[in-house]
């Protein structure tokens, strides 16, 4: 193929970063039309990828390989496929988006949308890697502009936060690293994932440690790096204060990209290349799905600052994704062969990853409209402004009933269906978990009720309503979570196909077939 | 009919897109957008139920199934049923819901978020819809939800009032509770049938795929849902603080339409309840209804006497499909529509003017629901008061009216159930004991708004009768609570026998193993039991009424005496039995506790002393190894020290460095001495 996509995917955005290098620093309103334009280029890059995708195609698509450092057999090389294109429509737009939601950004405008684009282009291309070289690489290019995002342009304990995000961060990449190392050793000395794929799961099982089963050891080396992203409990404690900290757009990209990161690495390269350790973890991984959703929901109840509940509701959610990854072990022997399940449970999880990504990042938005005018984020010192401001009041509804799952919107479907394919094989953890959704409507509904109904607090008399920008930014969000919720159709046809070849892939594992 | 059934669905849908995003930007505020939209679907509802009835076929039933997603192996499925359920539940819904529609153009004239009202009521029909027309346990439940939203945004219409904004919220958590119920029990029927379809349900039951113990479990489950939206015993709390909403609102949803779903529900998945559910099930209505009865019999606020009684009648209808007379638990569904949506119109026809007298008093202080504050309206009111007495009588239970017919049918199913199966006589009591209530309370509350000396002369001075908009769908509710509606082509008004009882057909249970007795012996029961069961009940409606013309007309006996002699019944009904405040102090706050203790451990504990404390830790071991180690001691103490221990000897040796030769010969003698010496050793 001539035109390249993929690369223009991830090089676009650095372009624009370099652009904005060069501009003077004064021309405010030219560096924000150059990042909208970029990442409009992008997006635009991404619906093109998305229409000439080929949705009954299993493995890779739009390849690119070129060689980069062959005495260590790295390369260059990119591809999509049916788990990673949804990730790239999903960053492409709210990248996007967050350019006209940073638009009030003030201080340094020039720093902050250099490293944002470079932030877009390390995320785009962790999505579209398949040199798991090339991917390490792009997983930490990301690291950079984040820290410097919360640290510069952050809240009062942004200099706190930004570490604690970079070193907790950091923790998991050396980890993922080692195991990187391993499989490369082990597996023919070669970076490629598809082939790690084919031979990884195989050539692992000899590998021993210290008397240790090398494939556990490495399958937990990567899933802690990846647990980290998601955040899987007990390693999620950064995420609540990264996101207070950053500004708006940054806690939109952070929660509605970032952390799908861990469970598409989950995706991309645990399930298929250790299916021995998948196999191995997945009771575990259900239960600490259990625990993120119930954890999750009880704390985002005893939160006053609204982000850090939106924050909270994030890792609750993120408990769903995984639960819907557990159910692939549905489809074997001892589960009755049930790859129904399995495949409610896996397309789940990732439109699950998807349409989180879009129901957190409008609410983030709106906490962002709202600090915007309050300058604080205090559930309960608002009260009553849904009289006072009716189309942002309406527009948080919305949001807020997406966020805990109302039929109708995005992620009752992904919830629904990530229950139903998990619950054959964990009944009892699946029946806790529906708690959760109890827990959902009782934190969304009661922030609700604090915020927008009864009386109009005084304060706010004159609370300007939500403005045409900001409303341009949340309409695309609203129009997705409601298209989506009534016809999930465009997202899951185009990932069932590779969610079926994961299943598969996970399947050749000997502990599926062995009762 | 596929085609009349997507059309009623999607009307008010269109007119809920139109209402909330251009609403307020229309002539009179978009009401007629609303008002058409349902009333096309009323339209449509009707001439359904003319083709019904030209057809006349209890077999009657279309269905059209569509892929809605495919995941490769598995598609999910969901589709629209038509059959002669279907129809009369269409005709029901629009038939209110034009009403209220109608009624609420004058009752909410000139509110503040009026197009917003029409936009929520019009959603409310078309979920209300999705529930009587999907043919799959997922699109119940889908529906089932969004009802559940119309429910709590109309509730919290008026949502500066704290117990409006309240009591929305309760509705939608405490209606969650059943649903999680509902959505495990389509998981458990869904992993042992691969489908959502009715059908496929059904046969998978039939040929056996769940157990009979799974099977009761899973049915339970789905009633879970019917016990949170039909406001069951423990779930009941929802529905009298949902009448904060206002009053057509509470007329259709929560009397008529909304919280019969639960009914209806149980109605459609009758033949996969096994016995030891169906017991269950005839045990909570059966509670249900005289434990409502008993509150509502003490209540003040005209509007919570009637949402008792709703709660009540539900559970009428429940232990009616608990018994196997589950036909009659839809014909009583119907019914009481009629007259349940007449008698809350009506209580807002009355609280309206009540309103009024006291607007126009400056007064705004009490409270224009308090039936305390009412009485001698009868003569303000006409019609109202007619329509209310009709809706009243119709309620109680008295022959020539609707309520009689499917009320009476009801108690001779219990009859029967209770002469087959002795050991459950409390059912019986149950329902024989809350009709009595009913009879009572109701006059109760017509008595004290209608007759005797009004509290406030001025206030009297000022109420009048309510516009035609209002009293014209009063009429035609009132009309409707009358037998000859529901026993045609027959004129008897003793027996429920009619088009009804031919066209909506009893089914058998599917439950495997023939445990269940069969339509027909359920019939054949419920016919041994009517005369004495109508006798009985006509006795006791009579009683009822008797009681409370005793009380509260002629005021031969006084009710504070009886209060003051029964006091602690007497506290316990007043204060609906304290199940609220029981799930506040043992449910919902020890959960608040639980979640503000997580929350305290996540943050305060968790994160500052373990996961910054590998931090310290971290940091404490640089400053241990980079200064104390690498400074101190290795650079310091060992590398320094080699420097030191050089110089040291170095100091030593410069002192052996003479520069006289015969000092270093001796030196050299001595070494030669030496390696001799070790030599011999």
């Amino acid at each position: 193929m001539d035109f390249n996509i993929l690369s223009w995917l991830i090089w676009v955005p650095v372009a624009g970063a370099l652009v904005i290098v060069a501009l003077p620093r004064d021309k405010k309103d030219v560096i924000k039309w150059v990042a909208a334009s970029f990442t409009g280029l992008q997006l635009i890059f991404a619906i093109v990828l998305w229409m000439n995708f080929d949705k009954d195609f299993v493995g890779f698509q739009f390849m690119e390989k070129a060689a980069w450092i062959p005495s260590f057999n790295i390369t260059y090389m990119l591809g999509v496929d049916g788990l990673s294109l949804p990730m790239v429509l999903l960053t492409a737009l709210l990248s996007f988006l967050c350019v006209f939601v940073s638009w009030n950004i003030d201080k340094a405008l020039k720093g902050y949308f250099s490293l944002f684009l470079l932030l877009d282009a390390g995320m785009m291309g962790v999505f579209v890697s398949l040199d798991f070289f090339l991917f390490y690489i792009f997983w930490e290019v990301m690291l950079l502009p984040m820290y410097f995002l919360i640290g510069i342009w952050g809240g009062p304990q942004r200099e706190y936060a930004a570490i604690k995000f970079f070193l907790y961060t950091l923790f998991g990449s050396v980890l993922m690293l080692i195991a990187i190392l391993a499989l490369y050793f082990t597996c023919g000395r070669t970076f490629n994932m598809i082939e790690l794929m084919a031979t990884a799961p195989t050539a692992l099982d000899t590998l021993s440690w210290w008397g240790f089963s090398g494939m556990k050891v490495v399958w937990i080396l990567l899933f802690i790096g990846f647990a980290i992203k998601v955040p899987i409990f007990p390693f999620h404690t950064w995420l609540p204060l990264a996101h207070v900290e950053a500004p708006t757009a940054v806690s939109v990209i952070l929660a509605g990209v970032l952390l799908k990161m861990g469970t598409y690495g989950l995706l991309r390269i645990n399930f298929p290349m250790i299916p021995d350790g998948t196999v191995w973890f997945a009771g575990a991984l259900a239960v600490l799905a259990l625990i993120n959703i119930i954890w999750g929901a009880l704390c985002a109840l005893a939160q006053t600052d609204l982000k850090k509940m939106v924050a909270y509701s994030s890792i609750n959610h993120m408990g769903y994704v995984m639960l819907g990854m557990a159910a692939v072990v549905a489809a074997g022997a001892q589960h009755g062969s049930n790859s129904a399940a399995a495949q409610l449970g896996m397309n789940g999880a990732v439109l699950q990853m998807f349409n989180h990504g879009t129901i957190t990042a409008m609410l983030f938005i709106l906490v962002g409209v709202i600090y915007d005018r309050a300058h604080h984020r205090n559930i309960d010192g608002f009260g009553g402004l849904a009289s006072k401001t009716p189309i942002y009041a309406g527009v948080v509804a919305l949001a807020f009933f997406a966020g805990l799952g109302l039929p109708g919107l995005s992620g009752f479907i992904s919830e629904a269906i990530i229950f139903l394919g998990a619950f054959p094989v964990y009944r009892t953890i699946v029946m806790i978990s529906t708690l959760g959704i109890l827990l959902n409507a009782a934190y969304f509904l009661w922030s609700y009720q604090r915020i927008f109904l009864g009386k109009l607090n005084e304060k706010y008399a004159d609370l300007p309503e939500i403005n045409g920008r900001e409303l341009f930014t949340l309409v695309p969000l609203a129009v997705l979570v409601v298209l989506l919720g009534v016809y999930p159709s465009p997202i899951i046809d185009v990932m069932k196909t590779t969610m079926a070849n994961i299943i598969e892939l996970v399947q050749v594992s000997p502990l599926m077939i062995m009762p | 009919m596929v085609n009349y059934g997507i059309a009623i669905l999607l009307l008010p849908l269109m007119a809920f897109v139109v209402q909330i995003f251009i609403g307020k930007r229309l002539p009179r505020n978009g009401d007629w957008v609303s008002v058409s939209a349902v009333a096309l679907t009323l339209c449509l509802s009707l001439a359904m139920f003319g083709v019904m009835l030209v057809k006349y076929d209890p077999e009657f039933s279309v269905d059209e199934t569509w892929t809605w997603f495919d995941l490769g192996s598995l598609q999910v499925q969901i589709g629209i049923l038509i059959d002669n359920v279907t129809v009369v539940m269409l005709l029901v819904v629009s038939l209110v819901s034009t009403l209220v529609h109608v009624y609420s153009t004058a009752y909410m004239e000139g509110d503040l978020r009026y197009s917003r009202y029409f936009a929520f009521l019009s959603l409310f029909t078309f979920s209300m819809n999705g529930i009587v027309l999907a043919n799959n346990l997922l699109g119940i439940y889908i529906f089932w939800e969004l009802v559940g939203l119309s429910s709590y945004l109309l509730i919290g219409h008026w949502f500066e009032k704290d117990s409006a904004s309240d009591a929305a919220k309760k509705a939608f958590l405490v209606n969650r509770v059943g649903d999680i119920g509902m959505f495990i029990g389509i998981m458990l029927f869904f992993t042992a049938t691969g489908s959502f379809l009715f059908r496929d349900v059904f046969a998978g039951v039939e040929s056996g795929l769940l157990s009979t113990e799974i099977l009761t479990v899973a049915g339970l489950c789905l009633f879970a849902g019917a016990i949170g939206k039909s406001a069951q015993f423990p779930l009941h709390v929802w529905l009298p603080d949902a009448m904060e909403g206002p009053t057509p609102v509470s007329a259709l949803i929560h009397a008529a339409t909304m919280v019969a779903a639960g009914v209806y529900l149980s109605f459609r998945l009758f033949p996969i309840f096994t016995p030891t559910a169906l017991t269950v099930i005839a045990y909570i209505g059966g509670f249900t209804a005289i434990f409502a009865a008993i509150i509502a019999v003490t209540q003040n606020d005209i509007k919570k006497v009637l949402a008792y009684s709703t709660v009540s009648q539900l559970g009428y209808m429940i232990l009616a499909v608990g018994v196997g007379a589950y036909t009659y638990g839809l014909f009583h569904l119907v019914t009481h529509a009629a007259f349940k949506a007449g008698l809350f119109l009506c209580s807002g026809s009355v609280i309206h003017a009540m309103h009024y007298a006291y607007h126009e008093l400056h007064d705004h202080e009490s409270d224009p629901q308090d039936m305390r504050n009412m009485g001698g309206m009868r003569d303000k009111m006409k019609t109202t008061f007619l329509t209310m007495l009709i809706c009243t009588v119709a309620l109680s239970g008295v022959p020539f009216t609707s309520g009689f017919l499917s009320k009476d049918a009801i108690l001779a199913g219990t009859l029967s159930f209770t002469l087959h199966h002795p050991e459950h006589f409390l059912l019986v009591l149950f329902g024989f004991g809350a009709a009595l209530l009913t009879a009572f309370y109701m006059f109760r509350l017509i008595f004290m708004t209608f007759y005797g000396e009004p509290v406030r002369r001025e206030v009297y001075d000022n109420i009048h009768e309510s516009p035609s908009a209002m009293t014209a769908p009063l009429v035609t509710l009132a009309t409707l609570s009358f037998f000859l509606f529901f026993t045609l082509p027959y004129f008897n008004p003793f027996s429920d026998h009619g088009w009804f009882t031919v066209l909506i057909d009893s089914r058998d249970s599917v439950v495997p193993g023939h445990l269940n007795l069969t339509a027909h012996e359920i019939a054949e029961g419920m016919h041994h039991a009517h005369t004495p069961a109508m006798l009985l009940s006509i006795l006791i409606a009579f009683s009822g009424i008797g009681l409370a013309v005793f009380m509260y007309l002629q005021k031969r006996i006084s009710a504070d005496h009886i209060a003051a002699k029964l006091s602690l019944p007497y506290k316990l009904s007043l204060n609906k039995f304290f199940v609220d405040e029981t799930y506040q102090r043992y449910l919902i706050n020890p959960s608040l506790i639980l979640a503000r203790m997580i929350a305290f451990f996540d943050w305060e504990i968790y994160d500052k002393y373990i996961v910054n404390g590998f931090g310290k830790v971290t940091e404490w071991f640089s400053r241990v190894v980079g200064i104390r180690w690498d400074y101190d001691i290795l650079d310091q103490q060992i590398v320094d020290g080699v420097g030191r221990t050089t110089g040291f000897f170095s100091a030593r040796l410069r002192l052996i460095q003479t520069g006289k030769v015969q000092n270093y010969l001796v030196w050299v003698l001595a070494g030669v001495i030496m390696i001799y010496v070790f030599q011999a050793i």
